[in-house]
């Protein structure tokens, strides 16, 4: 699969392109995911490097899957997702950490802390745990290469999967990274055992113990990863550090800065190894946990360490419990005012939000759904995971709701099932395809009155307009094909000249006493510009 | 030695481009670059920024603390002053001087630019007039790497190569725009050194 040529020379790749870069030179033959900042340049970059064996898939869950489907065969497979994802795909997730993985299946997700482009900051190192799998937490794109490379060794000893987690620092900041020599794939599995892919609970059972009795092996390894790294200094007893994944490169910055060098555990392999952190307990007598995302170490500290050593961290409130580390936020928990910059200038600088792009598909619908619910009291908008979610904002200041994708329509039926009304649910293509299918299947049981529009504009627009995974304009037939009556399921191709049109026609359906849906179809003026490029570069 | 550049502008106005144009620079003359870059949601119409650090060693952090920047890279006048907290006290704010109005607050334009000006080592670029000279509008962004070569810790005859390799799929002609963009930057900056130095005089 691997068609990149290694140089010797050091390549500046996003740390999401190290983690496709080293799946491709571990041998992988399938990749798997659904776009979601800020994992989709994972995919992207297999896509670029590997062939058309990287493929999007209909949601993160199917994605894992069909990875999981690989292993089973005998052969490597990368599954990427952003964190959210990996609610969708944790039945399979969970359930794979059950089985016996014969080929390395890996599962790289990209938590978002801060959220930059999510609707929260889970951690998906409690998943890891939650699961019983190991985790690699890289620091920089050089390890996010190297550690993806070695999950697959890892998973296929352990016959685990195993979890890369990243972060958005992580997977989006540019540096060099020296690749190794290129594996090739493995060959097909001759044969496998039932009782090893089969969870009935007979077999389940067993399965489950031998997975339990293997964690001590597991966390040898941990013990013994050269990722898991305890420097100690013998003439500094205060305080000791441990950080994981990226926080170490907030906390190298800060410590050089200050030349100070308190001893330091390192995390970047989970399980959590116990012995190296008693270790720096017993030397220091208070310890300092700087860690991206949730206190996940610092809350395991409680039980491995004793109750009077102190332990300070997010939990603690010496480092704020939500939001992005920084060096800031490190020189605070080490009691020291940072420093600051310039002041601000004197005039207010607004800010700037994401907004629909000019002559986006989607202005056109939000002026035609604003227009066809004026005169009721209280309309409830549900909205959904896309582009058309900054129709919240002003000017159009449409939609109530935005949780996970798909909800809008689960959201609108229980609304509609409470009595609330009108009741409209927005919600795009790929957010239907991806998770707006089962809900809908549910409203056209029971007929629920309300109104579901599908802006369709082709692509996954807000990622960067990856093609959807079924092609333009089935979304009609996939509708009618659950049983919704045929005369209150629409096609409308949209055009800004054309938005009273359908203005009448969402009145008319939003007074229907039933379920209806209108999908209103115009490609996305992204996606437009992209095709004109390539038209022209060809 | 380190160099922290903050790179500010508009979702779709070219930030990670300058970014990519600088950290290949870099690497040509031997330095370290690691850059932060924004992705996803607010690449739309929204405020976008880029760090870009370049040092002679290790460099750990991929993103510039408050005080700490070096130069502040504005594609966009409101934005650039948006991150000023980040600047050094010794440090550099050159930005392009045409606003992106996507919303529907933006102050007074005289007050953004005079804001700027104000600065020590503030500079403003008609970078979007100077790339229309130069053949193309969209050649602006490397008309502001030009504009703060002279004072990135990379010699010039570098970057033009980095520049030329990076436009080098898309054809001469448009590795020469790129090009002719880049020097009308650079001269732009020495020449308005000195205007810039008579207006500050002129006002206060």
């Amino acid at each position: 699969m691997a068609e990149e040529v290694v140089s010797a020379e050091a390549l500046m790749l996003l740390g999401d392109e190290a983690v496709a870069l080293g799946a491709l030179h571990a041998g992988i033959t399938a990749g798997y995911a659904y776009p979601g900042t800020p994992a989709t340049e994972i995919l992207e970059a297999l896509k670029r490097h590997g062939g058309k064996r990287a493929s999007w898939c209909a949601n993160e869950k199917t994605a894992y899957e069909a990875a999981l489907g690989v292993s089973m065969a005998g052969k490597r497979a990368l599954v990427s997702m952003k964190h959210v994802g990996l609610n969708v795909a944790a039945d399979p997730f969970v359930n794979s950490a059950v089985v016996a993985p014969i080929g390395g299946l890996v599962l790289a997700v990209a938590d978002d802390p801060g959220m930059h482009s999510s609707q929260n900051e889970q951690d998906s190192r409690f998943y890891a745990d939650f699961a019983r799998v190991p985790c690699l937490e890289p620091a920089n794109p050089q390890e996010a290469y190297d550690m993806t490379h070695e999950a697959f060794e890892i998973s296929e000893r352990f016959r685990v999967p195993v979890v890369v987690r990243l972060v958005t620092r992580l997977a989006h900041q540019r540096s060099g990274v020296t690749p190794q020599h290129p594996r090739d794939e493995n060959q097909l599995a001759e044969h496998r055992d039932r009782a090893d892919w089969v969870l009935l609970p007979s077999f389940a059972r067993l399965r489950w113990q031998k997975r339990i009795a293997q964690e001590k092996q597991i966390s040898g390894w941990a013990e013994m990863s050269p990722h898991n790294e305890l420097r100690l200094n013998e003439k500094f007893r205060d305080m000791g550090v441990i950080t994981a994944g990226i926080a170490r490169s907030y906390f190298l910055e800060v410590s050089r800065e200050l030349g100070l060098t308190p001893s330091h555990l390192h995390i970047g392999a989970y399980p959590a190894p116990a012995t190296l952190i008693r270790e720096l307990a017993d030397h220091v007598g208070e310890i300092l946990v700087i860690e991206e995302g949730y206190p996940f170490i610092e809350r395991q500290l409680r039980g491995i360490l004793p109750p009077f050593t102190a332990i300070h961290g997010r939990q603690s409130g010496h480092i704020p419990g939500s939001g992005e580390l920084n060096q800031q936020i490190v020189w605070k928990a080490f009691g020291l005012e940072p420093p600051y910059g310039k002041q601000p200038v004197p005039i207010e600088l607004p800010n700037r939000p994401p907004r629909l792009c000019d002559g986006c598909p989607h202005i056109d619908a939000y002026n035609a759904l604003n227009a066809a619910l004026v005169g009721y009291a209280s309309p409830v908008v549900t909205s959904d995971i896309g582009c058309y979610t900054l129709g919240v904002l002003p000017p159009y200041n449409s939609g109530d709701s935005c949780v996970c994708m798909g909800a809008s329509i689960g959201m609108a039926k229980g609304a509609a099932d409470a009595g609330a009304g009108p009741i409209v649910a927005v919600i795009g293509d790929s957010t239907f395809l991806h998770s707006g299918v089962t809900p809908l299947m549910d409203a056209v049981a029971d007929n629920t009155d309300m109104t579901v529009l599908i802006l369709d504009n082709d692509v996954v627009a807000m990622t960067g307009t990856q093609p959807t995974v079924l092609p333009p304009k089935r979304i009609p037939e996939i509708v009618r094909g659950l049983g919704l009556d045929p005369d209150h399921c629409h096609l409308f191709e949209s055009h800004p000249r054309r938005v009273d049109e359908l203005t009448h026609l969402l009145r008319r359906e939003i007074a229907y006493r039933g379920l209806s849906v209108v999908i209103v179809h115009r490609e996305c003026v992204e996606a437009l510009k992209r095709d004109k490029q390539a038209r022209r570069e060809s | 030695m380190k160099y922290d550049i903050i790179i500010a502008g508009v979702g779709g106005q070219g930030v990670l481009s300058i970014g990519t144009i600088i950290s290949a620079s870099a690497l040509r003359a031997g330095l370290r670059a690691v850059q932060s870059e924004v992705h996803g949601m607010s690449q739309r119409g929204g405020a976008v920024t880029a760090h870009l650090r370049l040092a002679d060693r290790e460099i750990h952090s991929p993103t510039i603390a408050p005080g700490q920047a070096d130069l502040i890279l504005g594609l966009e006048p409101l934005e650039s002053l948006r991150y000023i907290d980040h600047l050094s006290p010794a440090g550099t704010l050159i930005t392009a001087s045409e606003p992106v109005k996507n919303i529907p607050d933006y102050p007074d334009i005289e007050e953004v630019l005079w804001e700027v000006l104000r600065q020590p080592r503030g500079y403003l670029i008609d970078a979007t007039k100077i790339a229309l000279e130069s053949g193309s509008a969209k050649a602006a962004n490397v008309v502001m790497v030009g504009a703060a070569t002279d004072f990135l810790p990379i010699e010039a005859e570098t970057i033009r190569g980095a520049i030329a390799e990076g436009f080098h799929v898309k054809g001469d002609r448009v590795v020469q725009t790129n090009l002719m963009a880049y020097e009308a930057g650079r001269s732009a900056l020495q020449h308005r050194e000195v205007v810039d130095e008579f207006e500050t005089f002129a006002f206060v």
